[in-house]
């Protein structure tokens, strides 16, 4: 019966091209049958491999009480219930576009126009990929997209539209940064095995690394996309969680000042999962500068338009520019505060992470928690993360990483208690780590008062009113 | 700086380029010329009435009412914003469980509970489009061929092939069987794929029909069943105009049949369902997957994630749906608005001797206007649809965009409008086939009169020349005169 399934389902069917059987998502499984609870399952999971934006829905939630026009469904609204529903029209709402794009705008500092013609539905950021990919590149086909990169663009770009990713490698060395030489390097192999690349894929700002790029490397992209006359994908899908310097530039403000660029070749992805909060709500947009794609991708959003009862939802949050301004404020402020959390109690441990200014995460280091400079060695400190610890954090594996030993973890899905007590969790591990180290080391001439004076110093930090991890839990737990 | 577009077509894919997506049918051109001169009433009473749009408006009134009195099933109502941020961050592709279960119960009551359905087979998709974008991703590969009953809904051809390289193979029925699907061109389908080395994986059947407005009865769907058996291949059931169905026959549901043969390959069957057509939400894109293969539901739920429905319209969806008192009353009260709308509109259309393909389905009749063609051609056709459209002022369908095998059917909406625009739209139809009428007959007295000149000259001109030239002669007309 087995062999007849493989038989009578596709190859797509049949394949791995979903992406699922990674290591990635057995966190995700750890995670959804222990969930940790502060009361009733305090020893389970705590999920820090989900990059969501939980940190304003109370702000949200006030604009909703206090608009009952934006929805189809309150006595203000309801009248408008039919039409909306029957409303089926690719083009989308044309208030929905428009506050998109404005909204685009305001992200980016009213520094540059978007045109609400360009603006394409699609099935979240998600189905803007693929649409992209479909529009862009033929089956065998490939894209450039520098490491370490969002797990999810190989089902995105590759599972049912059969084009193939080639990494452009980023390393510590230069914290990451994409070199010419790296996608000259890229470039080149595919040309060697007479793969045909049609464009480069950039995340801005960086999922996992949590920076932005810099102008420079803007420009050098787009020089080196021109060069090649291959396509430019910018997903900015994280633009409005920047929340400190260097500030966001987005793509479009790069193509304003390159008039040598051919404007056919550069589109962006978007969505509203990352930047407000509303991942289920699949408002995914394709924003291209070339005509005949934003056709084929109107065309394509069949497949995955937004609901009309959303659409018109977002179209009044987004077109309250006063509200925007003041979440996009406040949003901000409060990632900032809490990576800053995150950012300080790692420290304290010893533990490094990424500079960087945006995103819903932190790309941290543990190299020196390695047993070796190898990926299985990542994989078993991961699994003692997940398994030992009880906190799912994500593996540089995951995302390609060409370095082992960098882990993302997500700060912006969790209250602040809980984000205590994750703390706390590291710490233990950090500590534990230290300890297996100094043993593993050979006896090295330090006096037991050193050793005990470097031990007191880190309780006395934990312990201190000051610490972030003095919260109750955390001392009952010593 | 210009930069040049001709490179446009070694810069995008060839899926960006070529015609698959399908809107270049003129399916979509009478879409055009309703958009640029709409209907209305007051505004435009001489604009285009849209008859291509196969919707369902007639119960607003019933969900309004509902809407008013149930402000929980919203995340933006006093009553319902505590939930707005739980329902805003779930992403979990398998569906809200009470999405899925009140959707489950829902297709349970359409079929009169002769089925059960199970919630964990329930998928979501981009709309009924997503759905069979997906199902044709799941089971065949590039190249390989579904089987697809003629006539059909245009919109197979870019949601089954175009991103997918699947192709359609057409199983031709005529209206000689009343469009029914015979197993002999079930057979001879197959065997054209086979003749050209196309590997058939899969039937796919419409119930009820889109565009014939017929529900396929047990035998067909026992047969079809039979034949996808016998070939090992899948068997595909659109059924997203379930709850369409008024009167007698009654709708039989694939999953009926499967009940009945409980021998049957539970791997290769799978079901179609939407809220578009049923409930009239087309804006909401509630597209649903329903597989009874383990492998193809979980392969569709991970596809799922290109086109889930927004969790603020599974969560209105799963509290109206599973507002079992509503949803009978609902359901029973649509049918009854769907079946004396096409009553009227059958009586109408018959009064002026035009016939429709019997039916009790869809909200759309299948229109016989053969006899007002000029020649039994597609030309014919297409002539006759573009008069329709431009001076008849409808938007109807013609037979070919549904690669209906014989030219003269159109498909007449008549569920997307109110009483009164119906019957300005059954004036015109009247007045126009009357006019043709009166055309045609006129037409063939001209006809007549000239063959009976001709007969008659014939006959002067052995007689002699004089009489011809008389002044009493009937050929002395100015006409004649200046011929000769």
């Amino acid at each position: 019966m087995l062999r007849n399934q493989e038989q009578i389902l596709s190859k797509i069917a049949n394949n791995d091209g979903h992406g699922e059987n990674s290591a990635f998502f057995d966190g995700w499984k750890a995670y959804d049958s222990d969930p940790y609870h502060p009361t009733q399952n305090p020893n389970g999971v705590i999920q820090m491999g989900l990059a969501e934006n939980q940190l304003s829905m109370d702000l949200v939630e006030e604009w909703v009480r206090n608009n009952p026009q934006a929805s189809i469904c309150t006595p203000e609204g309801a009248s408008r219930f039919k039409d909306i529903a029957i409303y089926q029209d690719y083009h989308g709402l044309p208030e929905f576009r428009i506050a998109v794009a404005r909204f685009m705008e305001k992200v980016r500092g009213n520094r540059v126009r978007f045109d609400p013609d360009r603006i394409v539905m699609s099935g979240g950021a998600t189905g803007t990929q693929e649409t992209l990919a479909f529009c862009l590149a033929d089956p065998g086909d490939a894209l450039l997209v520098p490491t370490p990169y969002y797990p999810g663009n190989d089902r995105d770009l590759t599972w049912r539209t059969g084009i193939e990713l080639i990494p452009v490698v980023c390393d510590s060395s230069n914290d990451f940064k994409m070199t010419r030489d790296a996608l000259e390097t890229a470039y080149n192999k595919a040309q060697e095995t007479n793969t045909k690349v049609k464009g480069l894929l950039l995340n801005n700002p960086s999922n996992p690394l949590g920076t932005v790029l810099d102008r420079e490397t803007l420009s050098m992209a787009i020089n080196f996309i021109n060069d090649k006359n291959i396509h430019l994908i910018c997903d900015e899908i994280y633009s409005a969680t920047v929340f400190d310097e260097p500030g966001f530039i987005s793509i479009a403000e790069i193509l304003q000042e390159s008039p040598d660029t051919n404007p056919e070749l550069i589109h962006i992805v978007y969505s509203l999962s990352k930047d407000l909060g509303f991942p289920g709500f699949r408002v995914g947009i394709l924003y291209s500068y070339n005509d005949a794609v934003v056709t084929c991708a109107r065309k394509m959003s069949s497949f995955g338009l937004v609901s009309t009862q959303t659409q018109l939802l977002v179209a009044s949050m987004l077109s309250d520019e006063e509200f925007m301004e003041k979440f996009l404020a406040e949003s901000t402020a409060r990632l900032c505060a809490r990576r800053g959390t995150l950012r300080q109690g790692l420290a304290q441990m010893g533990v490094g992470i990424l500079k960087g200014s945006a995103g819903l995460y932190c790309w941290m280091d543990l190299r020196r928690l390695l047993k070796a400079a190898t990926f299985e060695a990542e994989m078993e400190l991961w699994r003692v993360i997940v398994n030992d610890v009880r906190i799912n954090v994500s593996p540089g594996a995951s995302f390609h990483c060409s370095e082992p030993g960098w882990f993302r973890v997500c700060f912006a899905n969790m209250d602040d208690e809980t984000m205590r007590v994750a703390l706390g969790r590291i710490s233990k591990l950090v500590m534990q780590s230290n300890k297996n180290s100094e043993s593993r080391k050979p006896c090295r001439r330090r006096s037991k008062l050193e050793i005990s004076l470097s031990f007191r110093r880190l309780d006395e930090i934990m312990m201190s009113p000051h610490s972030p991890m003095t919260s109750p839990l955390v001392r009952a737990r010593t | 700086m210009e930069f040049k577009s001709r490179n446009q077509g070694q810069l995008l894919s060839k899926i960006a380029t070529n015609d698959g997506h399908g809107e270049n049918s003129p399916y979509f051109d009478g879409w055009k010329a309703y958009d640029s001169d709409p209907y209305h009433p007051t505004e435009n009473p001489h604009g285009v009435i849209q008859m291509g749009l196969a919707e369902n408006q007639l119960c607003f009134d019933l969900i309004q009412e509902w809407i008013k009195n149930n402000p929980k099933a919203s995340i933006c109502t006093a009553e319902g914003a505590a939930d707005f941020k739980d329902i805003a961050i779930y992403q979990d592709y398998h569906g809200l469980p009470q999405f899925r279960n009140a959707v489950a119960r829902f297709m349970e009551k359409v079929r009169g509970n002769r089925v059960r359905f199970d919630p964990d087979r329930i998928v979501m998709s981009g709309g009924a489009t997503g759905a069979q974008e997906t199902l044709a991703f799941c089971l065949a590969d590039r190249g390989e061929a579904l089987l697809v009953p003629t006539p059909y809904y245009p919109g197979n051809d870019r949601d089954l092939t175009w991103r997918t390289g699947v192709k359609l193979v057409p199983v031709v029925c005529e209206s000689g069987d009343a469009f029914q699907i015979t197993r002999a061109a079930l057979e001879a389908a197959y065997k054209q794929a086979q003749d050209s080395n196309i590997r058939v994986k899969g039937l796919l059947l419409n119930n009820p029909s889109n565009p014939l407005g017929t529900v396929i009865d047990k035998q067909t769907l026992q047969q079809s069943l039979e034949f996808t058996a016998d070939k090992n291949i899948h068997l595909i059931c659109d059924e997203i105009y379930s709850a369409t169905v008024s009167g007698q026959p009654g709708f039989t549901s694939i999953a009926e049949i499967v009940q009945e043969n409980p021998h049957c390959n539970l791997d290769l069957i799978h079901i179609v369902y939407s809220l578009s057509k049923d409930l009239g939400f087309p804006g909401f894109r509630v597209g649903i997957v329903y597989s009874y293969n383990d492998a193809v539901v979980s392969c569709a739920r991970k596809m799922s994630s290109f086109g889930l429905v927004s969790t603020q319209t599974q969560q209105l969806i799963a509290a109206m749906l599973s507002d079992e008192e509503f949803m009978d009353k609902f359901l029973a009260e649509s049918a009854r608005r769907l079946g004396k709308r096409r009553a009227d509109m059958c009586e109408g259309l018959g009064q002026v001797g035009i016939w429709n393909l019997e039916g009790n389905a869809g909200l759309f009749c299948w229109m016989d206007l053969r006899r007002l063609l000029k020649a039994a051609t597609y030309e014919a056709e297409l002539e006759l649809w573009r008069l329709i459209v431009e001076e008849v002022k409808l938007n109807v369908s013609p037979g070919a965009a549904f690669h209906c095998s014989e030219p003269g059917w159109f498909r007449v909406c008549f569920a997307n409008m109110d009483d009164e625009t119906m019957e300005v739209a059954m004036e015109r139809i009247r007045m126009f086939v009357v006019r043709k009428r009166e055309e045609e007959v006129a037409r063939k007295q001209r006809r007549r009169r000239r063959m009976e000149l001709e007969v008659s000259l014939s006959f002067r001109l052995r007689r002699e020349e004089l009489v011809m030239m008389s002044p009493h002669s009937p050929m002395a007309s100015p006409l004649v005169r200046a011929r000769t």
